[in-house]
């Protein structure tokens, strides 16, 4: 046990003294987050408005008031065809457009579903999807104060709004960010520091030593898995305070959720070391066969929906889809493991598979 | 009377078409130094890592402390220090870290054990909380030493501890060599410099994966049966050409300041000599000392392996 | 050997990390095809100051030149002139023979007809037109060390720097080697050479001893010999290097 110790306070020592990987690792997802979050705010506080209201009643109002309340929105053309909203658009004078169908408070009290269409300007397409939630959160808001049980009538309006996604962008960047720097300091800088020890010779050393070798291993991970939760609690705290995202779903969780996949990655990047005999291969290996399907393939970037069948097989295989949807359903929707315990057994057994194949693969000797 | 301490018999290792070890057989006793002599690629490390138990045998066995390599591997792993080739250290740590880790590692306690290495280790104090990186090679290479040792074991085994530094450093690693047999550790070790198997109680030559031959350095170098003359001469690069035509040579290989010659006839006379003196002189090289001289290791390495290379 | 020639001059070469003074005001000339063995113990400053002549290092104060060149202003120049092989990273291992000789004789711009021909002649003197086509790696390490040497000078230059040439070769090979450096020398290249074989110190026409960043000794192997009253080179260098003191008990 005292040898354990030691090593594992040998390994802390490594990461201390490469500081700058350290700053690498922590200041990467502060500088992302910074970015995006500021990137954010300053679009959508800007945005012009134009409405054709063909009903001009007292619930059509109400959400009129509503918008021009909020910060994001500036009603500056009141309109009489869409063809004025189209032209306006295309001048540049607003981004966003207002439909309001006729008779509109008297069939959302009807719950016949009144008419409310909102159009964006979709040449600029990011954009467009956020005023596009923005717009329909307003309204959602507002719908549920009017109707006290959220399902009475007027559930029309809800459907038809669902339909753009919840504020998706910025809501999925936090989770995504988090899927990704846990996958790169588990499994990457793991794989890396296996590997160091096989290039220096001192693997050697220490497996001639009374050291067993899942010694070695859980001595070599238990560092990263501390980093890693540091690093998700700094993203979190920072998309809280700075950004006042919103969390929905339970604190522990979260945490139970994230050490799943912290324990997966690391088996991956212990996976990895076995295969790979040096740093550099170990880091191409990371690289492109862990993190880039991350990226692209777990639904952080690409919606998996709008992919080829092909590729939603594969990312089926990614772990960091699962958890992505499970960090997402946690701490957006605020959903509990009653809902998500299908994802997470996916997770699991990957786990398992994981570990399984490194104990196989991890040798007592050199060759 | 002494017991053995490493034996192996018969050991083959290949990987893929490289024949690292062919048919090696050889016996460290308790309490000896034993040298394994020989080039970059003979199979020293391959041959190391098999006693270290890091590699397995493709046929023959191997034993160390009385235990299979390949059974027994959990049980000798503790008893061995175990120094690979480029001193494994951990260059961002301090001298002083390095040095407790792997005593922690060993389950060991540097104040018990500090006897041992305190020879060693007093030259390294100084330096303590220097990381490891920034040492120079004989500095390291002490270190290195000390972190296989600190955990007191039965049997040290050393690959090439003494490649790449300087002659000094050389030197002095092979006195603490020596006065660590007196703390009774066996020591096995492999260098590339004939110089060094003077230092060793027993050693043996190895070279493309076969051993040459075992035994004392004193009995190897007696080995040697030819007549072998030193010659001394100014030119000496001329002198080498010359008697490599001269009609009864075998071999001719520079020495240092001299030329060894060694003759093909069984016994050399007087007179013989003064006919290569004369020889010499005739291409107009000025002999400046011309005599007979024990043969050393190098001489019967170099002589056993162009034997073997010819037949 | 040519001693009116001086094809490197060192003038109280000094090069300074920090406070830390790795060679301190070192001065010699090395003659043209001379053999000229650059020794000291490990971290005695020999690489930092093979460095600045080779152009590498820009020194902190001194003077040197190297083929006619300054080591300061005309570092470029210097580096054409001279040829450049150590032990471990000359050639590459998974290029042929050919490919590697090619490899070098177009980094330093030999034209297509000069570049076959000097192939040609490598290739034959070394005997190993055959294996032309072969795996550098695949070639026993003897081989490997001739062909890196015969490639440090496919150029011609007047200076060749051999760092550790030798290191763990065996011992025939060794000294096959060093017949190659002393033909090369007959031809006229100087020979700059650092080596931990004390016996390959005596092959060398002078030997120059580094300690603690300056040179301590520099005389031909025999001269040093008899100045220190050693029988070996290797006692020279240990009595150098370790100081009076402890010289006896070394012998042990």
């Amino acid at each position: 046990m005292r040898a354990f110790a030691g090593f594992v306070r040998k390994e802390f020592r490594h990461i201390i003294r490469d500081p700058r990987t350290l700053l690498i690792l922590f200041g990467m997802p502060v500088i992302q987050l910074v970015l995006f979050g500021f990137a954010i705010s300053t679009e959508l506080r800007t945005s012009n408005l134009a409405v054709l209201d063909m009903s001009r009643d007292e619930v059509s109002g109400a959400i009129l008031d509503r918008m021009r309340d909020s910060e994001y929105f500036n009603i500056v053309e009141d309109v009489g065809s869409e063809e004025d909203i189209n032209a306006a658009m295309q001048a540049g004078r607003v981004k966003l457009g207002l439909i309001f169908g006729p008779g509109f408070a008297g069939r959302f009290s009807s719950g016949d579903g009144a008419a409310l269409r909102i159009v964006t300007d979709a040449a600029d397409p990011n954009t467009a999807r956020l005023l596009q939630s923005y717009a329909a959160a307003i309204v959602r808001q507002f719908q549920r104060e009017q109707l006290n049980a959220p399902e009475t009538p007027g559930m029309r309006i809800r459907t038809a709004l669902l339909f753009n996604p919840l504020l998706q962008s910025v809501y999925m960047f936090v989770p995504g960010l988090i899927v990704v720097v846990l996958m790169l300091v588990s499994a990457l800088m793991t794989s890396i520091a296996i590997t160091r020890e096989k290039e220096m010779g001192t693997m050697e050393v220490l497996l001639v030593s009374p050291l067993r070798p899942f010694q070695i291993i859980l001595g070599k991970v238990l560092p990263y898995l501390l980093l890693s939760c540091l690093i998700a609690a700094l993203i979190l705290v920072l998309s809280q305070t700075v950004f006042a995202l919103p969390f929905n779903g339970s604190m522990l969780l979260f945490w139970v959720e994230c050490l799943l996949f912290i324990f997966t990655s690391l088996a991956l990047g212990i996976f990895i070391s076995t295969v790979a005999r040096t740093q550099q291969v170990a880091m191409m290996v990371s690289l492109a066969g862990l993190l880039m399907p991350t990226i692209l393939l777990s639904g952080f970037i690409f919606p998996i929906e709008n992919m080829p069948l092909p590729l939603q097989v594969i990312a089926n295989i990614i772990p960091a889809r699962w958890f992505l949807e499970i960090l997402k359903g946690v701490m957006i929707k605020g959903l509990g493991i009653q809902q998500l315990w299908t994802q997470t057994a996916v997770i699991v057994f990957m786990l398992l598979l994981f570990t399984g194949l490194s104990i196989r693969k991890f040798n007592i000797r050199l060759q | 009377m002494q017991s053995t301490v490493v034996r192996i018999e018969h050991l083959v290792k290949r990987f893929g078409d490289v024949q690292a070890l062919d048919d090696c057989n050889a016996e460290v006793l308790q309490g000896e130094i034993f040298g394994f002599i020989g080039p970059d690629g003979a199979g020293k490390t391959t041959l190391f890592r098999i006693l270290t138990t890091l590699l397995t045998p493709d046929e023959g066995r191997a034993e160390v402390l009385g235990l299979d390599v390949v059974d027994d591997y959990r049980r000798i792993r503790p008893q061995l220090g175990y120094m690979p080739g480029r001193f494994s250290l951990y260059h961002d740590l301090s001298v002083e870290e390095n040095l407790t880790f792997f005593a922690g590692i060993f389950d060991a306690d540097v104040q018990q054990n500090y006897e041992l290495i305190r020879d060693l280790y007093e030259q390294l104090a100084p330096f303590k909380d220097r990381r490891a990186g920034k040492l120079s090679g004989g500095m390291k290479q002490k270190l290195a030493l000390c972190c296989a040792l600190i955990h007191k074991p039965q049997l040290l085994v050393l690959d090439e501890p003494t490649t790449g530094v300087d002659a000094v450093s050389r030197r002095e690693f092979w006195d603490m060599l020596g006065r660590l047999r007196e703390h009774g550790i066996s020591i096995v070790v492999s260098t590339p410099y004939m110089d060094e198997a003077r230092r060793c109680d027993r050693i043996a030559l190895i070279q493309d994966g076969r051993i040459l031959s075992t035994d004392s350095p004193q009995a190897l170098s007696r080995s040697y049966r030819r007549p072998l003359l030193s010659v001394r001469v100014k030119q000496s690069f001329a002198a080498l050409r010359a008697l490599r035509e001269f009609k009864h040579a075998h071999s001719v290989y520079s020495f240092g300041d001299a030329l060894h010659y060694s003759d093909a006839r069984t016994t050399l006379t007087g007179k013989d000599i003064s006919e290569l003196r004369d020889y010499l002189s005739g291409r107009s090289i000025e002999v400046e000392e011309l005599h007979p001289i024990e043969p050393t290791i190098e001489d019967s390495f170099m002589e056993l392996s162009t034997e073997r290379n010819d037949g | 050997m040519a001693e009116n020639a001086k094809v490197i001059t060192a003038d109280k070469l000094t090069k300074r990390f920090g406070a830390f003074t790795a060679v301190d005001a070192i001065s010699f000339e090395v003659g043209a095809g001379e053999i000229f063995g650059f020794l000291g113990a490990n971290g005695a400053g020999k690489t930092t100051a093979m460095r600045m002549l080779t152009g590498l290092l820009k020194p902190t104060s001194g003077r040197a030149g190297v083929a006619g060149y300054d080591v300061f202003t005309q570092s470029e120049n210097i580096k054409r002139r001279i040829g450049y092989m150590s032990q471990r990273f000359s050639l590459y291992e998974d290029l042929t023979v050919y490919e590697n000789v090619r490899f070098y004789g177009a980094v330093y711009g030999l034209r297509s007809e000069t570049l076959r021909a000097k192939i040609k002649a490598v290739l034959e003197e070394l005997d190993l037109t055959h294996a032309r086509n072969t795996l550098l790696a695949e070639l026993p390490l003897g081989w490997k060390q001739r062909l890196a040497f015969s490639t440090a000078l496919i150029h011609d230059p007047a200076i060749v720097f051999l760092d550790e040439p030798t290191g763990g070769v065996d011992p025939i090979t060794r000294r096959q080697f060093w017949e190659m450096i002393y033909e090369q020398a007959e031809r006229g290249t100087t020979i700059f050479v650092t080596t931990h074989y004390m016996d390959e110190a005596e092959y060398c026409d002078r030997v120059s001893i580094m300690v603690d960043g300056r040179i301590a000794a520099l005389d031909t192997p025999r001269g040093l010999k008899q100045t220190f009253q050693a029988e070996t080179m290797d006692d020279v260098f240990v009595r150098l290097v370790r100081g009076p003191k402890s010289s006896v008990e070394a012998g042990g």
